[in-house]
């Protein structure tokens, strides 16, 4: 049974000191809602993807407060965690609620409150998407994590830093055509490559923010969605993969096993090669993750991710246009929220509504999320749905 | 808070002694040591194992911006290390010429205190390497 996406909602991302976590997230819920032509009666159950509230704002229990913040119990609603990757789980619990045949028409969502903690208290929230035991308690950081994999990178390929920055300008000159992304700022290699190292080789302007935010999409089955005459777009293929939280329970620094496997899932489910993807959304938490995922993706050769991104393979008129939203660098990581955001682009891009930074004629997109340094994978290919 | 006295007695065998495990099927180590092979899984047949206190490097970074309990020793190196049966370790790089600390160097495991003490005055030890030449 097919599912299809028939609306999408996000906030604004960003520093929303005016807003409360369960008013993120009804934002974003009714605003999908509302874009689905359906009315919230007609929902019958909610995943909500959420990494970290019990240690951000000592909120838990989250599945109840997005049903109820709705106005829409006493249906089922369920909370999904997997770290960075919270929101792609939630929409995959969501499509399999709707391929078991259980329900048919399902809301998502996902959701993150970021800014209530000092950067000190965010980085240990955020650390426990690893390994605390055999990495935190030695003194890594999540940027320090993707550092020991960028420095492979580097070793193995060549890959070098002003490549890494290119990634960090190339997402930031995209959200300048994103109104909800958090930075509407260009930056230049240079200033990236001046600004203060975090655990070398990453720099400030090669990591991810801190963000507030929340994402919601409206799914229905291809046959419901049919009979109700929605358009939307459809989901032909959901795939997650998992690996050890640790770096060193891994066979090879210098790819995401969880995004390969995930990847090669995912496209012979499609039916697709990955030359046949448009656009994609990639998880881009620091630099070096965004080269790491379109080789593991397939868009480019092992090796070749860092060169391509200096080349403008990856930009917006590019071979392949990676996060035409800004991505997780430039518009913005509200962590459990991302993985619907990510959905959310793919839906606006295919559906013809993504405005300046519309993808002409895109017909199949991607999105890719990661949870923690690559311990989940989930992989989501995208197509358009005309009833 | 958390009392991270219970935790660390518990893992005093792996972080005082490197203690992990190792399977006479496959001829794996691994550590931490894991409740089964993941390879053989139930035809593995996991023995108890000190990992050898020597290995090289495969990965460094370093940490400019610490974690919390980590602010009196930053900027510090971490490296990712295999040790000689294969296994894996991540580790503080200490007393090294920072020029020696490189992908491939070979290192050695040193005892030493891991982080500050925390608010109980619970103090952790634990495992660093260090460059040899």
């Amino acid at each position: 049974m097919g599912v299809v996406i028939v609306g999408a909602g996000i906030t604004k991302f960003g520093e929303h000191w005016d807003k409360a976590f369960r008013e993120l997230i009804a934002e974003a819920g009714i605003k999908a809602i509302q874009s689905s032509g359906l009315r919230g009666e007609q929902i019958e159950a909610i995943y909500g993807g959420c990494m970290a509230s019990g240690r951000l704002i000592g909120q838990e229990h989250i599945g109840a407060l997005i049903a109820d913040q709705l106005g829409l119990n006493p249906i089922p609603s369920t909370r999904c965690e997997a770290a960075c990757a919270s929101g792609s789980v939630a929409l995959r619990m969501a499509c399999l609620a709707i391929k078991s045949g259980l329900h048919s028409i399902v809301a998502v969502g996902g959701v993150e409150k970021m800014t209530e903690l000092n950067t000190e208290g965010v980085s240990f929230a955020l650390g426990g998407a690893g390994d605390q035991e055999i990495e935190l308690f030695h003194g890594a950081t999540f940027p320090s994590l993707y550092a020991l994999l960028a420095r492979a990178h580097m070793h193995a390929y060549g890959t070098t830093e002003e490549q890494m920055a290119s990634v960090a300008v190339k997402n930031h000159a995209n959200a300048m055509l994103n109104p909800n992304a958090q930075f509407h700022k260009e930056i230049t290699i240079e200033q990236v490559m001046n600004s203060n190292y975090v655990a070398e080789p990453i720099k400030l302007l090669d990591c991810s923010p801190i963000t507030d935010g929340a994402a919601a999409l409206i799914l229905c089955s291809k046959d419901k969605a049919k009979e109700l005459g929605l358009k939307g777009v459809e989901i032909v293929a959901s795939e997650q993969a998992s690996d050890s939280l640790a770096l060193t329970g891994r066979k090879s620094l210098t790819e995401l096993r969880a995004t390969r496997i995930a990847a090669q899932k995912a496209y012979e489910k499609a039916g697709i090669t990955p030359s046949k993807v448009d656009f994609a959304e990639v998880h881009d938490c620091f630099t070096i993750a965004e080269i790491l995922a379109i080789e593991d993706l397939g868009f480019f050769k092992k090796g070749e991710g860092g060169i391509a991104s200096e080349k403008g393979k990856t930009s917006l008129k590019g071979k392949i246009p990676i996060n035409p939203s800004g991505g997780l660098k430039a518009k913005g990581h509200p962590v459990g929220a991302t993985g619907v955001a990510q959905a959310v682009e793919a839906y606006l891009q295919l559906m013809g509504l993504a405005e300046q930074r519309q993808i002409k004629n895109a017909k199949i997109g991607l999105t890719h999320n990661v949870g923690g340094s690559g311990a989940t994978a989930v992989v989501t290919i995208y197509k358009r749905f005309k009833g | 808070m958390q009392n991270i006295a219970p935790l660390n007695w518990r893992r005093f065998p792996e972080r005082y002694l490197l203690k992990g495990n190792y399977c006479e099927n496959c001829k794996q180590a691994f550590f931490p040591p894991r409740a089964i092979c993941p390879n053989c899984r139930r035809k593995g047949k996991l023995v108890s194992m000190e990992m050898p206190r020597t290995g090289k490097i495969i990965s460094y970074t370093k940490v400019y911006v610490p974690p919390e309990g980590f602010k009196n020793e930053a900027p510090y190196y971490l490296a990712i290390i295999e040790l000689e049966n294969g296994a894996r370790v991540l580790s503080q790089i200490v007393d090294s010429e920072p020029e020696k600390i490189k992908i491939g160097a070979k290192v050695k495991k040193v005892f030493r205190r891991i982080g500050e003490p925390d608010k109980y005055g619970t103090i952790t030890y634990g495992y660093k390497f260090k460059v040899v030449e």
